[in-house]
């Protein structure tokens, strides 16, 4: 055990117990509902609004999220805000209003498959296929980080957390598919929040509350050489890249990580979409990223803020609080969370914050399982192996085997992932930037499809394939300060620095982007559009006819929803100025 | 689709604030174990507060099972 151990007592075993029956539990009592592959895949498009809504956000708010965005806290103050509220917020707003009334309304199964209706099969292969492997391999990266946490912090056996937490994950997704992994990501929404708000209260209250701690802060950064408010502030530092701990200016934040970033993870990433394309209705859908909006804006007080509280902690003499060193003097931030939870936590909250820690692994887990199998069954299997025939009901039948032997698959390849992952650790970093790198040209590729009628399958095609070329050339041409390793970029020559990572990535998905963007609506105009405006029906924002609310009270209307997260946003924006 | 997922949620909230409710009375003299949490007896107050959530979702479970029935 190392200096981050901590031991756990009956009662916080019980709790996990209790969480974990429940589980499974869930996925038992779907087992009986899943009689077809559409019910298995697409959970039969029957979730209310709240419950696609939360799940939503749950998929989001995995074990990656919570322990890095803890450390960003740390790292990089109230700036990390910015994932948020200029980040994730406008576009969930955007996918809400434009985007899902196609995505729901075409029919499509998948973002793949709505490609393929757009544009064309190659299209759609291309991306099937990229997503395919990109989601199993953050599965892998996933469970790899989970098994290293248990051996670490409890103890645990590598191996055995591996392959326990794995078939927790299969047992629930194979026996309910896609209900039961959004089912329990709502369970775990719950259990995450609520694990974890005591280490808020506790550390605040430790602290002096929020002057307290921008007090205590004070002298800490300036230390640091930023001005004394860097860290409980948003946008004030961000006139130049040289005054902020990102290393970015505002127009390098808006552009990269409100618009391109955001937009293209939230927007296109079927992991993501997937829960609001199983909403029960076309309003249901359109709320579904709204509802999740409301809680994710206040996301950043549950983990940013006991993130910055720990930098507090880290230089306070006689807290007792320490974190892992990468090396002298660097601390390695991804452990924040846990030392605050034994920082705080007596045991029965501590087996509660463990319980919460263990629950976002494994929803990020099955979201990643869940949108493998349908686009594995949908895209790659029923499109190129064995296409539909005459009879219905063996199809049925037929395609809801192949989406559970997908499922197991899944969880087994994930596994070979996670080993391959302690084997070669920097190889599926890089693997993992790389991937990274495809929202932004599918954001520009599918943003101009639906705005767009003249967007030809060539294009999207072309444009596709050479923003991801333009991203890896331009990380292979950057350097982010200090990196040790070639995985994080000039792996062709350095012709320029960025100040830190963020920095790099926020610029690589600009330019993907742009040049997407650019070279689909040039080809877009040399080539002949195949698709008549017939078969664009539904597809195209000025083809389809605009969907009118007018039968449901004015509360439950998109347009009212979209209007209080905004409006909530930029309260908050203002407040942390 | 089948489950209405409020009953679950509201009784395992229901189960581990109980738990922890308990557990927070039964060690509520044990300055030791509350040293980290200040002295709080968070074991408590987080087991209140579970408590009341699960109940209040077994609840709002309890009305759309009655509404559905009916």
């Amino acid at each position: 055990m190392t200096d981050t151990g901590f031991v756990l007592s009956l009662i916080d075993y019980t709790i996990m117990i209790v969480y974990f029956v429940f589980v499974l539990g869930i996925g038992w009592a779907l087992k009986r509902y899943m009689k077809d592959a559409n019910a298995f895949l697409e959970a039969g498009r029957s979730m209310p609004a709240w419950v696609a809504g939360l799940a939503f956000i749950s998929t989001n708010l995995g074990a990656l999220e919570v322990m890095g965005m803890t450390g960003s806290g740390a790292k990089y103050g109230m700036l990390t805000t910015h994932f948020y509220w200029i980040g994730a917020i406008p576009a969930m707003v955007f996918l809400a209003l434009f985007m899902m009334p196609f995505y729901y309304g075409s029919k499509a199964r998948s973002v793949p498959e709505y490609l393929k209706l757009r544009f064309d099969e190659k299209t759609r292969g291309l991306n099937a296929i990229l997503f395919a492997v990109m989601t199993i391999l953050a599965s892998g990266i996933s469970m790899y980080a989970l098994a290293i946490l248990m051996e670490k912090v409890l103890g645990w056996n590598f191996h055995l957390s591996l392959v326990l937490s794995a078939a927790i994950v299969l047992g629930y997704t194979y026996l309910g598919g896609l209900s039961s992994a959004i089912y329990n990501e709502v369970l775990q929404f719950f259990i995450i929040v609520i694990g974890l708000l005591p280490i808020v209260i506790l550390s605040l209250q430790d602290l002096g509350g929020w002057s307290g701690l921008k007090e205590q802060l004070a002298p800490i950064v300036t230390a640091k050489g930023f001005a004394a408010d860097t860290w409980t502030t948003t946008w004030k530092y961000t006139g130049s890249a040289t005054t902020n701990p990102l290393g970015v200016e505002w127009y390098g934040i808006a552009a990269g990580l409100g618009f391109v970033l955001s937009f293209g993870y939230w927007c296109t990433n079927f992991l993501i979409v997937q829960r609001a394309m199983s909403a029960e209705s076309p309003t249901a859908a359109r709320n579904t990223p709204l509802i999740g909006a409301l809680p994710k804006m206040f996301i950043p007080f549950l983990i940013i803020v006991p993130g910055i509280a720990a930098l507090v902690l880290l230089n306070k003499q006689g807290s007792g609080f320490t974190l892992p060193e990468i090396s002298p003097g660097h601390y390695n931030y991804d452990y924040t969370i846990i030392a605050l939870l034994k920082q705080y936590l007596p045991a029965g909250v501590l087996g509660l914050g463990i319980t919460a820690l263990l629950a976002s692994f494994m929803s990020g887990m099955a979201g990643n399982v869940s949108a493998f199998n349908t686009v594995w069954t949908y895209d790659i299997y029923q499109s190129y192996i064995r296409p539909v025939t005459a009879d219905k009901a063996a199809d049925d039948k037929h395609y809801l085997f192949v989406g559970r032997m997908a499922t197991i698959f899944g969880v087994i390849v994930s596994i070979a992932a996670a080993y391959l992952a302690s084997l070669f650790g920097n190889i599926m970093d890089f693997l993992q930037t790389i991937f990274s790198m495809i929202n932004a040209p599918l954001f520009a590729v599918i943003f101009l499809g639906m705005f767009w009628k003249r967007t030809t399958g060539h294009a999207a095609f072309t444009g596709l394939l050479s923003g991801f070329f333009i991203a890896l050339l331009h990380h292979g041409l950057t350097v982010p300060e200090g990196a040790a390793t070639l995985v994080k970029g000039g792996w062709i020559c350095n012709l320029h620095t960025y100040p830190v990572e963020m920095a790099q990535n926020f610029w690589t998905a600009i330019f993907a982007f742009t040049t997407s963007a650019v070279i689909t609506v040039g080809l877009s105009l040399a080539t002949r559009q195949k698709k008549s405006d017939e078969e664009l029906r539904g597809l195209v924002y000025s083809l389809t006819p605009r969907h009118v609310e007018t039968n449901i009270p004015w509360y439950q209307r998109s347009s009212t929803l979209a209007i209080l997260v905004l409006t909530i946003a930029t309260i908050l924006t203002i407040l942390f100025w | 689709m089948g489950i209405d997922i409020k009953f679950p949620i509201g009784l395992m909230f229901t189960i581990l604030g109980f738990l922890l409710t308990v557990f927070g009375v039964i060690t509520g003299g044990d300055e030791a174990l509350y040293r980290r949490s200040l002295g709080i007896n968070i074991n408590l107050w987080s087991g209140c507060g579970m408590l009341a959530f699960g109940l209040i979702m077994l609840f709002l479970a309890w009305k759309s099972w009655k509404a559905k029935t009916s």
